[in-house]
């Protein structure tokens, strides 16, 4: 492989693999969110703490 | 006698003897990094065991890093077998607060964004002849994360271990001096004072525990070659997490990281022999490091403007700055700069955020890297 598509595979692979990794990331970290809340009492709790 | 004597004296002018002007400039190069660790505090607790290390393994005759030598154990152990890098992220990860980023994960795409200085620098490493594998461990510089940068370079360019190390660890904390000339040409004014609004409800704490979990388990089934190192760094933030390993999260944090990156700055020291580290390349080298970070600010900032864009003025293109590795001096930086148009703005916990997101995005991008490689038969 010429040192041109070895570079620009890495590069288009890599660059959209990381964004796509993060974007994917970043929907589960939404999912979760609501699937676990933050709740009034939890801040209750840090304050008495 | 006369004879014994002479020969006994004669072993102690052996080492001036065997000594090159290699040897010379590569400890006066250690003693440069000795002084900017002690006298600028440029990160200290690694340039301290590097110089020192440079000039130890400069000495001739030391035996240092021969096959039996002291340097070449802790070498051989902690380099050659990725263990160091590994632990290291193990104590990252227990010092890391992911909360700010998981109370607006967008900003993890900035994340990714600041990691795509790597690429770009690995093509103009290519462009400039150097071997492919070569190009992949000085793109890697961009990633701005040391242990990161040092465990894809001891799989694939060990010689070149020395430089990368140097570079990554020098620029990382020259970001207050690379960052704000490019945040300010990139960026209007206007864009600079955007206020962004705080979150009203915090994270819990159910959440806080899950995300290392599903995080590990995303970005290692997508990319494997990257387990060791997230794995470790989940693990280590899990444990800070959970609440319920105080006293591993607190080793983590402390002992161990302290004695790995005593290991691991000697060990890189070692790799600093004249003959293999005074060549043209090694200059380049540091010249394409300074590139990859530079280049990191450069597509943050930009992919800030696009989210500024997007969300119709929401978000500060600064914090796209915030997106490359460098924790937290990178997010300390957005905070400075913010605050030199708006003294009442407060960026500090969103360029926390994608701070966190650019720990997460380097060791992402690493691992895509190195996975495709081994999908091109060069793992």
């Amino acid at each position: 492989m010429d040192n041109l598509t070895f570079g620009l595979t890495l590069t288009i692979v890599g660059a959209g693999g990381t964004l796509f990794s993060l974007w994917a990331l970043t929907l589960f970290i939404d999912l979760l969110k609501k699937l676990l809340p933050y709740k009034e009492e939890e801040e209750e709790k840090e304050e008495e703490s | 006698m006369i004879e014994a004597l002479m020969a006994g004296s004669k072993a102690l002018v052996v080492g001036f003897a065997a000594l090159t002007i290699k040897n010379i400039i590569m400890i006066m190069v250690g003693s440069l990094l000795l002084y900017l660790g002690i006298k600028k505090d440029y990160e200290p607790l690694l340039l301290v065991p590097i110089g020192f290390g440079a000039i130890l393994v400069n000495i001739p005759l030391s035996g240092l890093m021969d096959q039996h030598g002291l340097l070449r154990q802790f070498y051989e152990v902690g380099v050659l077998t990725e263990v160091f890098p590994c632990l290291i992220f193990i104590g990252i990860g227990a010092m890391t607060d992911f909360g700010p980023l998981l109370q607006n994960p967008r900003i993890l795409l900035l994340g990714a964004a600041g990691q795509f200085g790597i690429f770009l620098t690995l093509l103009l490493a290519l462009a400039l002849g150097f071997s492919k594998l070569d190009a992949v461990a000085i793109g890697i510089i961009g990633a701005c994360d040391g242990p990161t940068s040092i465990y894809v370079t001891s799989q694939y360019a060990p010689h070149l271990l020395g430089a990368v190390s140097v570079a990554a660890y020098s620029y990382m904390s020259l970001v207050p001096l690379i960052q704000p000339p490019i945040m300010r040409i990139l960026t209007t004014e206007k864009e600079r004072k955007v206020v962004m609004e705080y979150p009203t409800k915090s994270v819990s704490k159910e959440l806080k525990i899950v995300f290392p979990i599903i995080v590990t388990l995303i970005t290692c089934i997508i990319a494997p070659m990257g387990t060791p190192l997230m794995g470790m760094i989940m693990l280590g933030n899990l444990m800070r997490e959970s609440g319920v390993v105080g006293r591993l999260t607190k080793a983590s944090e402390n002992e161990i990281t302290n004695v790995v990156t005593l290991f691991l700055g000697l060990s890189i020291g070692a790799t600093m022999e004249g003959g293999a580290f005074l060549k043209t390349q090694t200059i380049l080298i540091l010249a394409l490091g300074f590139l990859a970070i530079a280049l990191d600010t450069v597509t943050g900032v930009l992919f800030g403007k696009l989210m500024c864009f997007l969300t119709k003025g929401k978000v500060n293109p600064l914090i796209g700055a915030a997106g490359i590795s460098a924790y937290p001096m990178a997010a300390r930086v957005v905070q400075n700069e913010g605050r030199k148009y708006d003294p009442n703005n407060w960026l500090l916990m969103h360029a926390i955020g994608a701070n966190t997101g650019g720990q997460i995005g380097s060791v992402m991008a690493a691992a895509i890297m190195l996975s495709v490689l081994k999908g091109l038969g060069m793992g």
